[in-house]
């Protein structure tokens, strides 16, 4: 099995829907000529053409719209918007367009589109791009929402996004480009809406999706060392949202936290621990725990910002607190 | 403004189209209005009275294989487009028959097969669906083209220019067809855009060819589209046509009428398109009064099969709550 970064395996993700589809083409702002903003798409636009390589201009609404629109028709566009701050520009297209246009039509209409884009904190990007807002577009029914944590999810993920016939957005954490993962050379596909549990455990659960995984992961690690032993679950898609594997794993540890990268306020964490609760709250030996950023924006000062990002001694610490362990 | 194609080149059995498609388009509407002081129509209701000629002036140009796409006045456009009376009656009524499911309702017409592409109601919204629509057509390689209705409210809006700017840049097959009816909503246009009420100017710096026409005139309305379509179809880009028009009831069925003097009102509603065009056809001896009277009788019942179908109808099944948010995943 051979080691690829993220990054590398979207790459190829995007090759492999060029290579065996004709309807794909990619759109986007820097993702030819420049060979896009996280080197994603480099050599594209030579391998393929400015047919199929299409560098749009700064126009985020008219192009998240055109996608939206040849798909309307038939086209599989994959759309890149370089980052999920940029997203908020288009929220007229993706939320009042793509992810109502198969309903009001009475599903005369389909809207096979992927929107690509980059999302997470801890750049010191400051307050306008640092964000995510994964969790936002996973409240609009119409929407998929997928967000991969590693190379094999980023791959496998890809591959059945192509497949759905449904807007998806697809979430691709900055700082996870980089990490490295095993993909193998066999074709597979990775279903949507089927969470991954990525270290078993029995005392406590612990959920989380795309950058903050491996945050969880890490905290497990430690928390192994004072001999408890945490379940990491990856939710890998926010809609659809694989809620069985979480109340599973919470009937097994009666313990659960909710590590997520984004602000509490209205955060993603709320609606899982919501229905945690209505499901298995009598399996439960203590309140759902949620650990999110706090409400602030982003600031750029390194030491202030990664005050703002849950880290693994945090999840540790408010783990052993909450629950008395 | 371009000038009126001479009635007397049309055959007969196209000027008794025209003025058939323009009465029902008006005879559906008053309908509609009825039925919605009868509370079997809700929500909102955009109707289309004293714009049908650019409807129908500018629709039955295209081949089947063309694409309408247009804003929430959308009643006009669809049945020019020949989707059912029956049907877009239904939908507005709330009902499972409608062409779109009775989820959609009045300003959300959809008819695929029709290549009705829908009636869209965030201002503006509709086009970048268009330039996305003609870019598939592009992608392709096609020569369809793509008619994009919008009114004088939506060229404030950030997605107008984009999509000026990526349908010339990218040489997209589209057909902008601004129907300027002077407000928006109760906003008087030069209120509104700095440019004031003459808008066709705004496709220069896109470097779209521009031309204004008389909305009201609908074969001034035939006569540039029908040209604009055949431009557009060669390949070289997207072209804009502004009609000059005017509605002549209230934005919707809750407007208070208090933005616009009734001397205005009363004042273009004697240019109605349809006394225009039937007085000009009568004049050239184009068609006798009782062939119009017998289009009219047959508007009439075609208008009323259409809303008993409606009033007959059933709702949508309490599942159909749940049905077409996502589509089922392609097969292979």
């Amino acid at each position: 099995m051979a080691e690829m970064l993220l990054r590398d395996a979207v790459s190829k993700a995007l090759m492999e829907a060029l290579d065996e589809d004709e309807r794909c083409f990619l759109m986007g702002e820097d993702i030819g000529a420049y060979g896009g903003a996280y080197a994603v798409t480099r050599g594209f636009l030579d391998k393929y053409g400015e047919e199929r390589v299409r560098d749009t201009p700064i126009s985020e609404s008219v192009f998240v719209g055109a996608g939206v629109g040849s798909a309307m028709i038939g086209m599989r566009p994959i759309v890149e918007v370089m980052t999920i701050n940029f997203t908020l520009v288009a929220m007229d297209q993706i939320i009042n367009h793509a992810a109502k246009l198969s309903y009001m039509s009475n599903g005369q209409l389909t809207v096979p589109l992927i929107i690509r884009t980059v999302t997470g904190g801890g750049g010191q990007l400051a307050a306008t791009h640092s964000q995510s807002f994964e969790n936002w577009y996973a409240s609009v029914p119409g929407l998929r929402v997928v967000v991969p944590a590693t190379p094999y999810d980023a791959l496998g993920m890809f591959r059945a996004s192509r497949k759905d016939n449904n807007p998806i957005i697809f979430a691709e954490h900055a700082l996870l480009y980089r990490v490295k993962g095993e993909v193998p050379e066999e074709y597979y596909e990775v279903p949507l809406g089927k969470a991954r549990i990525a270290k078993p455990g029995t005392d406590v659960t612990l959920v989380a999706y795309s950058g903050m995984v491996r945050v969880a992961e890490e905290a497990a690690a430690k928390l192994q060392e004072d001999n408890i032993s945490s379940e990491v679950i990856d939710l890998r898609c926010l809609s659809p949202l694989d809620l069985d594997t979480v109340i599973e794993s919470v009937k097994k540890t009666n313990r659960v936290a909710v590590v997520e990268e984004t602000w509490k306020t209205g955060g993603f964490s709320g609606t899982i621990a919501s229905d945690i609760q209505e499901a298995v709250f009598d399996d439960l030996d203590g309140p759902v725990l949620r650990i999110n950023g706090p409400d602030v924006p982003a600031p750029y000062a390194r030491n202030i910002e990664q005050l703002m990002i849950p880290n693994a001694d945090w999840v540790v610490e408010s783990v052993k607190y909450n629950f008395g362990l | 403004m371009a000038t009126t194609l001479n009635i007397e080149t049309l055959a007969k059995e196209d000027a008794l189209e025209i003025f058939t498609q323009m009465l029902l388009i008006r005879r559906f509407e008053e309908e509609a209005e009825r039925l919605y002081r009868r509370g079997l129509v809700r929500g909102f209701l955009h109707t289309y009275i004293g714009e049908e000629a650019i409807a129908v002036g500018a629709i039955p140009n295209l081949r089947e294989d063309d694409y309408v796409i247009g804003h929430y006045r959308d009643h006009g456009h669809a049945l020019a487009r020949g989707v059912d009376p029956k049907a877009a009656m239904a939908e507005l009524c709330g009902k499972a028959t409608g062409c779109s499911g009775g989820k959609g309702g009045s300003m959300h017409l959809f008819d695929a097969e029709k290549h009705f592409m829908g009636g869209h109601a965030i201002v503006g919204g509709q086009l970048p669906l268009a330039i996305g629509i003609a870019l598939g057509v592009k992608l392709k390689k096609l020569d369809s083209v793509v008619m994009c209705f919008f009114g004088d409210g939506a060229v404030n809006e950030g997605e107008f220019h984009e999509a000026m700017n990526m349908a010339s840049l990218w040489k997209l097959p589209v057909v902008f067809m601004l129907e300027n009816n002077l407000y928006g909503m109760g906003t008087d246009v030069n209120r509104s855009r700095a440019g004031g009420a003459s808008i066709f100017g705004a496709a220069e710096p896109y470097m779209i060819p521009a031309v204004q026409i008389d909305g009201m005139d609908v074969m001034a309305v035939r006569e540039t589209v029908s040209e604009g379509i055949a431009k557009v179809r060669e390949g070289t880009g997207p072209v804009f046509i502004e009609a000059m028009a005017y509605r002549f009831h209230g934005h919707s069925m809750a407007d208070p009428s208090n933005y616009r003097d009734n001397e205005e009102v009363q004042e273009n509603r004697s240019r109605d398109p349809i006394d225009k065009f039937r007085e000009d056809c009568l004049e050239a001896g184009k068609i006798e009064a009782t062939d119009l009277e017998l289009a009219a009788e047959k508007v009439d019942l075609v208008v009323q099969e259409a809303r008993e179908f409606a009033e007959q109808s059933p709702e949508p099944a309490p599942e159909e709550l749940y049905t077409h948010i996502y589509a089922d995943p392609e097969e292979n």
